[in-house]
């Protein structure tokens, strides 16, 4: 099987049903993605997929197949940010950091839908990613900053 | 018999004013200096002043030797050290250490003794010093209790002290010049011709010097880096996916293993993996104790194949069904289960007989720790050695435990200290490091990565005990007169405590926390904790015993006030005996602009105020009756810390706990059927999402007289600030969390 993973083709052997979290950390050694429940429902595994959020447990590895996949080592590296990422470091968003991965992508996700959302929209947009911290009011803040930072470019 | 338990003679003392065994024989030993551990692994021409600073010809680095579980506990550290070292804590390295009696915490064992922080009495200092003493003696490494600032505060500043002024003294005769004309700056000496000599040139021959001992603290006037906004250290690899946690791990030659245990704690009686061994990557099913272990050769594949073993599994040790738990509970208001009566002020008795008395009655459920890191672990065993990589709280008793296992001695089991992924009181436990070491043990030389799955996490979790509480009291004249509280529940420091092989003697004051220690004195006060034997284990979870018991008083208050016809913060303050506190009270108050309960129809404001580990903490949460429930709009915030060493960080974990103690009040329960927890994942046990996230309004206060930690301490107020708040919205009176059985959230 071939998986184009932030833009680097990838040739794994797995199991069709391995979902695509597994094969990224395990097998690609991708582990910026975040295993948190396996049911989709705290979001800590979030990846593109398309340019589309989405939860990469529940991707079967085959259906990603022939799909552009990003992933947060993707997105921004440590000495080239993303402007999300920008927006997380000067915010000082994170806690134990475990969430913010996925946090990251579905920001990022929702800022290239939405370049200019209401708190309303970034409710809605993130009420899936979990932080069991509670950096919920810093995240906001972080992604009204963000977008501010993509609008000046 | 472990290292600590040869000391401790087995007998752990949280809670208790008698020093058993321990003290007495061990002066010498309590004023000698532990053995600095760094000293063992140092190469010629490598420096290690103390503990906390090592210094070799290439780098600086600051040992930080408290766990990081997200609540910048590294950051804080260095940058202590570094505010008398003069580095820049991010330009040096830092490192968590080894396990070492050196890292003993000065700060857990004094609060730990059963006597209100404000008192400075002759007893309470002494059995603070003893308690502290035995902390010293067994070495006892660690992070909890919100203690990782006030065990710092000082100590980290005088290493890097003793530190810069020994380089200062090498300097000083390598270059003829008096030491008094020499100044430090970023790394370096600086010569009285502005020479910089950095400390890394300076490490060879500082190696072969006495360091300088005793070194004056600078005033708070001269900080450069305490008090002001600190970039954290961890805050880019955790904006960028680079942050390595224990389970992103690997080592060389590393196998995946998954486990099945018994999700009702008993054993197993029987087993079927043969499905299991037929699967893709699996390499082999090992027994453990009430479990198997399914070892592959990538996560995914051994959690898929342990969920086909068949298991037979024995009958739960403690009641199946959640209403004998309840009952349980109930039935330890008889007196044959006093723990202990803490609090007896005033005339109870006769306050309760000459009025019309007000009763209630509360409850609060078990709840699970689930931090977003699931547990896990590597452990490679070979008979020489075995090595842990994990995050871990407690790594001294972590050592003992795993030798335990291993059947090795506790100086044979090396640990690699982790970042975690959250903890709130989780990784304060053993047991899945010790089934990794258990599998590990069956497979000598191979590293074994155990990861739980989420839904074996929360089948294990040790929760947070149950309580309930009944309340008796009066009022007259518009004043609250007598209060009286009795708790019933199980002892979570008797049940943690007595998993890791120690027994507890005397009460466990986390049974009557945030009541017993409340800054109020009404005419009459009472409170008693009576103790609940033979249910689920339990265990510390964030703020441990005061998230139920600031919820039973601040909550009962509120009932009193109202009956008496008084305005719920002006009473407070009135009832309020300690300065602290009423400087909290009333500057939540001003933050707040309180002007009443019932601001608008349809509008509901509660306070609370609840003191835990030492810090007085005031929350003000407004509610708001929607179409689509209730909306909590705001919180107001006020905590004392006494000092603040990072104002960015402490707001950040000063709104994350409110969110934590709303979020659990709201929608949060661990209950049994059939023995097992009814909650296995987040659909079913979630805590508050982003939607919901109410705006955090944060002040923080500088008047307690002792540098405190804030971990825990904004968690209790928060439940029943949100119960008071949406009484007086709506009028009715919740007594028991969730209260999402109740009412809807919005």
């Amino acid at each position: 099987m071939r998986l184009n993973v932030n833009g680097t083709m990838h040739e794994v052997d797995v199991e069709p049903d391995m979902p695509l979290l597994w094969v990224l950390r395990d097998e690609l050694g991708l582990t910026g993605t975040k295993y948190g429940c396996g049911i989709a429902q705290c979001g800590a595994c979030t990846v593109w997929l398309g340019g589309e959020a989405m939860r990469s447990c529940q991707i079967p590895a085959s259906d990603a197949e022939g799909a552009e996949i990003t992933t947060i080592e993707g997105l921004g590296t440590p000495a080239a940010l993303h402007a999300v990422q920008a927006a997380w470091v000067e915010g000082q968003v994170a806690q134990c950091g475990y969430c913010q991965s996925g946090q990251i992508m579905q920001a990022a996700s929702l800022l290239t839908q939405i370049p200019n959302p209401s708190d309303a929209e970034i409710d809605e947009a993130m009420a899936g990613n979990l932080c069991r911290c509670g950096t919920y009011p810093r995240i906001r803040a972080a992604v009204h900053r963000a977008a501010q930072l993509m609008r000046e470019g | 018999m472990s290292r600590i338990g040869k000391i401790a003679r087995r007998s752990f003392l949280i809670g208790s004013a008698a020093i058993a065994g321990g003290v007495a024989f061990g002066l010498y030993a309590v004023r000698k200096t532990p053995e600095n551990p760094l000293l063992a692994g140092l190469a010629p021409g490598e420096l290690s002043f103390n503990p906390w600073v090592k210094i070799t010809a290439d780098r600086i680095t600051l040992i930080t030797p408290h766990a990081d579980l997200g609540q910048g506990a590294m950051s804080m550290q260095a940058l202590l050290i570094a505010e008398e070292l003069d580095v820049d804590p991010a330009q040096v390295a830092t490192e968590f250490g080894p396990p070492a009696a050196a890292y003993w915490n000065t700060a857990l064992g004094a609060e730990s003794a059963p006597f209100l922080p404000g008192d400075t009495g002759l007893a309470a200092r002494a059995t603070r010093g003893a308690m502290n003493a035995a902390f010293k003696l067994v070495g006892m490494q660690g992070t909890g209790g919100s203690s990782a600032v006030p065990d710092s505060f000082v100590k980290l500043r005088q290493a890097g002290a003793m530190a810069r002024e020994t380089l200062k003294r090498v300097a000083a005769q390598r270059h003829g010049v008096d030491v008094a004309l020499l100044r430090s700056e970023n790394g370096a000496v600086i010569l009285p011709d502005g020479t910089a000599v950095p400390y890394t040139a300076l490490a060879a021959d500082a190696a072969q010097s006495d360091p300088v001992q005793e070194v004056p603290l600078r005033p708070d006037s001269d900080w450069r880096l305490i008090g002001k906004p600190m970039r954290r250290l961890d805050i880019l690899p955790k904006s960028t996916g680079t942050q390595v946690y224990g389970i992103d791990l690997k080592v060389e030659g590393m196998v995946h293993a998954a486990v099945r245990l018994n999700p009702r704690r008993g054993v197993l009686l029987s087993h079927d993996a043969t499905a299991a061994k037929a699967m893709r990557g699996v390499a082999q099913v090992l027994p453990i104790r009430d479990g198997v272990a399914v070892i592959a050769d990538n996560t995914w594949r051994a959690m898929q194949a342990a969920q086909t073993v068949v298991c037979d599994w024995g009958r739960a040790p403690y009641p199946a069904e959640m209403a004998d738990h309840w009952a349980a509970v109930e039935a330890g208001f008889d007196p044959a289960h006093l723990d202990k009566e803490w609090r007896a002020d005033g005339d109870m008795d006769a306050g309760l007989t000459a009025a019309e008395v007000v009763s209630a009655e509360y409850r609060a459920p078990y709840l699970a720790h689930q931090p977003l890191e699931p547990l896990n672990a590597i452990v490679r065993y070979s008979e020489a050695e075995t090595e842990v990589w994990t995050a871990h709280q407690l790594p001294r008793m972590l050592q003992d435990l795993v030798a335990g296992v291993t059947g090795q001695g506790s100086g044979q089991i090396t640990l690699h200290n982790q970042f975690a992924g959250g903890s709130f009181g989780h990784r304060l436990e053993f047991d899945h490091v010790l089934r990794a070491a258990e599998i590990a043990r069956q497979m000598p030389g191979t590293p074994v990565k155990l990861t739980y799955s989420r839904e074996e996490d929360f089948a294990q979790d040790f929760t947070r005990p149950p309580g309930m509480a009944r309340g008796r009291g009066t009022v007259a004249n518009g004043q609250v007169q007598a209060v009286e509280i009795v708790t019933s529940g199980p002892s979570p420091s008797r049940s943690q405590l007595g998993r890791a092989g120690y027994s507890v003697p005397g009460p466990d004051n986390q049974l009557p926390a945030g009541i017993w220690n409340a800054p109020y004195a009404p005419a009459a006060f009472r409170v008693r904790a009576h103790a609940v034997e033979g249910l689920a284990p339990v265990s510390s979870w964030r703020s441990v015993g005061a998230s139920l018991g600031g919820f039973f008083l601040e909550s009962f208050l509120d009932e009193l006030i109202h009956a008496a016809g008084a305005d719920p913060m002006a009473e407070r303050l009135r009832l309020c005996n300690d300065p602290v506190a009423r400087g909290v009270l009333e500057a939540v108050a001003e933050l707040s602009g309180w002007q009443g309960p019932s601001p608008a129809p349809g509008h509901g404001r509660g306070v609370a105020l609840v003191q835990s580990f030492g810090v007085n903490v005031a929350e003000v949460v407004d509610v708001r009756m929607t179409d689509a429930g209730l909306r909590i709009d705001r919180v107001f915030c006020v905590a004392d810390v006494g000092r603040v060493v990072d104002p960015v960080n402490i707001e950040n974990q000063i709104q994350g706990a409110v969110i934590w103690g709303l979020g659990h009040a709201m929608n949060c329960e661990i209950t049994y059927a059939d023995g097992m927890s009814e909650q296995t994942n987040y659909d079913s046990h979630s805590g508050m999402r982003l939607d919901q996230c109410p705006e955090i309004v944060v002040r923080v206060l500088e008047n307690a007289p002792e540098v405190r930690g804030i971990g825990e301490p904004p968690v209790p107020p928060a439940a029943p600030a949100l119960a008071n708040a949406i009484f007086a919205a709506t009028g009715q009176r919740l007594r028991e969390m969730p209260f999402g059985k109740f009412v809807d959230f919005a």
